[in-house]
């Protein structure tokens, strides 16, 4: 046997008393984990195969598994941190670039942990939400320039197209061949349940979905896939994706063992072939050439939908959307740099792009000063992962949210991040159908609305508490804010003050 | 410390008097009504907007400012000179009250822009009005423009709102309409520019309330060239009000339906014209919503609007007779003037009363 550099960083921890040797865990795991031994009557488990997303843990009808995090170690070492000595390993071993999935799980400073919520005391009451109304319905888009009454005086209703949502928040863009088939149906049909809208991502749109297209955001992205004129029409909004936050500056690949059936024929290309989205629109270099991207949309969907451009939260991201509002687009989508991937090279994922609450304060700020915020709207992702940070990113200055992690956690994702591996066992992040069809779309949607449900009672709780019972007076409005533990600097940049000041 | 540079939450009793046919009336009437509220102030800030006092300078735009020192009169006269005719200038008179002290140099200006001025500003006579009230408001230390319209005016100070007429003589002016303004700040304002009303050219607010979607207001707001020096509720409605009215061309009773929106649940019940029209309302000015307890008497030429929250969290009360309005924070403040009343009701939340002169003009 060959020298074995890596020790597994899990181990898989089987209570012998409990086992039953009913074999589910070996059944369960794709990833060949579970081995049973018919001698001895007896399962056995291949620890460096783990990938500790628990599935077996979950089905084990006797409660026999559990995963640790080894204790095996290395020398103690504050530099060289076994993570780091093992990434070396690998490289060395195979010369390729680490491949990572989901958001990064870095040690940085998450802001919105740093960030308190206010409530009134004596001078103003709070509002309860299950005796008055509380409203979280939000319009996306841009507002009209100036008002336009009709020969009689009335006001004529010059809105630009907008997406009108229950509460601000949407599922953000996860393309059809990332996920399954059925993590796509739950999401569209709680999306529509729910009365907000999920995105396809780059993968084109299954036929099967487009009855929910009113709920639904199409995605033009650099690789085209799966764009046609009934795609777009299909849509009540279209993303055009310029960054993502997990892997700024860079492309998707999509291997060619994923394009098969359906896949394959929603994005339009043969298959087998991988699907490679460049690392920039190629008719994309300059601001002005997005100008004309964002036009061309408009104009093949007759300037009815609202046009939506996402980008990866980088250093200069005021500046960027600054341009972006305006050269047409309607709304801004901003990620973050905690935001999920299907796959990402590691050291972009975890060293490239800045914080979501610092962009989404900046970004808000520029666009006040230049007197401009009111030409689009603001979408925040890149890591909201419960009520309060949607409150605090609205306060902050978003309009709405996006969410990608939370609906897949939802969903039965563990966050084991080997979704690049295709072999979720949660039947996400795979294409495998004996694996697809564990994610049951009747429940897995329910599950999201049940999520949204909970979030929305819980957002118009702190609402309430604050006085206020409609959403868009809490948008941008920073004084409900305060921040502990964080340095001038930090405050200015968020526009906020400190704790007790 | 002194308002404007922190947030100062204050409780407050309005009251306003209007008559339809333009009869001028005493000051007298309106100390009067606010007195019966003296347990709903502090002592820590009172005020008066008096409409059509000064019928013999109608056409000019009537600046009162507190100086806090004679360079900062000296520096805002210049800048007056250059930017204005000054047709009369005079201190305001007062007499002493003891109640109210340390009071600033207060003068009264009569102005018309500098016409070559205002036509290399390429701008509108309001706005070039506006933008030099900002301007001395924000540049010039220890200036303070109070009040900047046509044939009105502001009075105020710290101090019981009864002491505060009586220190300005109010009896002495007579108008068809006057506003007033009891203040029960948490914070002392340190300063008499932190009293109310809150004016701004004709447009003058008298509020009770705090609103929680200050912040949110402000920076929307401040977008569109205004400053919230004062950090007070009643600046920041006050602008919105401006920029409705007179930016955007909205009517009070549009006005009522951005601010004051009927909710979502409301405006569906509504026929299909009021409900579209209600709905583009909100959605294309959804940040000038005004969330929070409020209840506001504004002022302007010709006219006075009163107007609740959409909760109607905070007490108001509107009483008429004969050609008189009268509005309120309690009813007693109405009886107190005028007890024999033809009608008299609580408005319901975000229901403007829009009042207006019969004639039209003032």
């Amino acid at each position: 046997m060959a020298v074995q550099y890596i020790y597994p960083e899990y181990e898989v921890v089987r209570n012998y008393d409990r086992c039953i040797a009913c074999r589910v865990c070996e059944r369960q795991c794709a990833n060949e984990v579970h081995e049973y031994l018919a001698d001895s009557n007896k399962m056995v488990a291949d620890d460096s195969k783990c990938v500790n997303c628990h599935r077996c843990v979950a089905l084990c009808p006797t409660r026999a598994l559990k995963i640790v995090k080894t204790d095996h170690t290395f020398k103690e070492n504050a530099n060289w941190s076994g993570k780091s000595i093992t990434e070396i390993y690998k490289q060395a071993e195979n010369g390729g670039v680490l491949l990572s999935s989901m958001g990064n799980p870095e040690n940085y400073p998450v802001y919105f942990d740093k960030l308190l919520l206010n409530a009134s005391q004596v001078t103003n009451p709070s509002i309860d939400p299950l005796r008055e109304p509380m409203e979280t319905r939000v319009f996306l888009g841009a507002k009209p320039e100036k008002i336009e009454r009709d020969e009689r005086g009335r006001l004529k209703n010059n809105l630009p197209p907008q997406i009108i949502l229950s509460m601000p928040v949407m599922f953000s863009a996860m393309s059809y061949g990332s996920i399954s088939y059925n993590a796509h149906e739950s999401l569209a049909r709680a999306a529509a349940e729910l009365g907000i809208l999920y995105n396809t991502g780059e993968g084109g749109l299954h036929e099967n979905l487009y009855k929910y297209g009113k709920h639904t955001i199409v995605q033009v992205a650099s690789g085209r896939f799966g764009v046609h004129k009934t795609y777009l029409d299909s849509g009540a909004a279209i993303e055009i994706k310029m960054g993502q936050g997990a892997k700024p500056g860079i492309g998707g690949h999509l291997p060619g063992a994923k394009i098969v059936g359906d896949i394959s024929k929603t994005r339009m290309i043969p298959e087998g072939t991988d699907a490679i989205s460049p690392a920039p629109h190629h008719d994309i270099y300059s601001i002005e050439d997005l100008r004309q991207l964002v036009f061309s949309l408009k104009e093949a969907t007759g300037y009815t939908k609202p046009v939506i451009v996402k980008i990866a939260a980088v250093h200069n991201v005021a500046a960027i959307a600054s341009g972006i509002a305006r050269s047409g687009a309607d709304i801004i989508a901003i990620d973050g740099f905690r935001g999920g991937t299907g796959a990402a090279p590691t050291r972009i994922r975890d060293h490239v792009g800045i914080p979501i609450e610092l962009a989404l304060a900046s970004v808000d700020k520029r666009l006040r000063e230049e007197g401009i915020r009111n030409n689009v709207s603001i979408v925040v992702g890149g890591s909201i992962r419960s009520s309060a940070d949607v409150v605090k990113a609205v306060a902050l200055g978003a309009d709405c949210v996006y969410i990608g992690t939370a609906a897949l956690i939802a969903l039965g994702c563990h966050l084991c991040r080997s979704c690049h591996t295709g072999k979720c066992n949660w039947g996400i992040a795979t294409q495998r159908e004996d694996l697809v069809k564990r994610l049951n779309p009747d429940l897995g949607y329910r599950r999201l609305v049940n999520l949204m449900t909970a979030w929305k009672h819980e957002i118009k709780e702190m609402m309430g508490g604050m006085g206020i019972n409609s959403i868009e007076a809490l948008r941008g409005n920073r004084l409900m804010l305060r921040g502990v533990g964080l340095n001038e600097k930090e405050l200015e940049i968020l526009g906020i003050k400190h704790a007790g000041e | 410390m002194k308002e404007g540079m922190f947030r100062n939450v204050s409780g407050c009793a309005i009251s306003g008097i209007f008559s339809k046919s333009g009869r001028r009336f005493s000051g007298k009437l309106i100390i009067d009504s606010i007195t019966v509220m003296h347990e709903r102030s502090n002592g820590l800030g009172g005020g008066f907007a008096g409409y059509g006092i000064y019928p013999e300078y109608k056409d000019y735009y009537a600046f009162h400012i507190f100086y806090e020192n004679k360079s900062a009169k000296k520096e805002c006269e210049e800048y007056l000179e250059e930017h204005f005719d000054i047709i009369n200038l005079s201190k305001i008179p007062t007499r002493k009250v003891p109640q109210i002290t340390d009071e600033p140099l207060i003068w009264r200006y009569f102005v018309a822009p500098q016409p070559t001025k205002l036509a290399d500003s390429q701008l509108d006579e309001r706005e070039y009005v506006v933008r030099s009230v900002i301007r001395i408001n924000t540049a010039i230390d220890g200036a303070y423009v109070f009040s900047s319209g046509k044939n009105m005016g502001v009075f105020k100070a710290m101090g019981y709102p009864e002491d505060v007429g009586r220190f300005y003589r109010l009896e002495e002016y007579e108008g068809y309409c006057f506003t007033a303004h009891g203040r029960y700040p948490t914070n002392t304002p340190g300063w008499w520019g932190g009293a109310h009303p809150f004016a701004l050219l004709d447009y003058s607010v008298v509020h009770n309330g705090e609103i929680s979607s200050y912040d949110a207001n402000r920076r929307c707001i401040e977008m569109y060239g205004y400053k919230c020096t004062l950090q007070t509720d009643t600046e920041v409605i006050t602008y919105i009000i401006d920029y409705l009215h007179r930016k955007k061309g909205l009517t009070l009773k549009e006005i009522c339906s951005v601010i004051a929106a009927p909710f979502w649940s409301t405006i569906e019940r509504k026929p299909q014209k009021e409900r579209e029209e209600l709905e583009y309302l909100r959605s294309a000015f959804d940040t000038l919503l005004i969330t929070g307890p409020f209840s506001i008497i504004v002022g302007f030429e010709g006219g006075m609007m009163a107007l609740n929250d959409r909760l109607k969290l905070r007490s108001m009360v509107v009483g008429e007779k004969d050609d008189m309005v009268y509005v309120a924070s309690e009813e007693a403040a109405i009886r107190v003037i005028q007890s024999d009343l033809d009608k008299v009701w609580a408005p319901r939340g975000g229901e403007g009363v829009i009042i207006t002169l019969e004639n039209g003009e003032s």
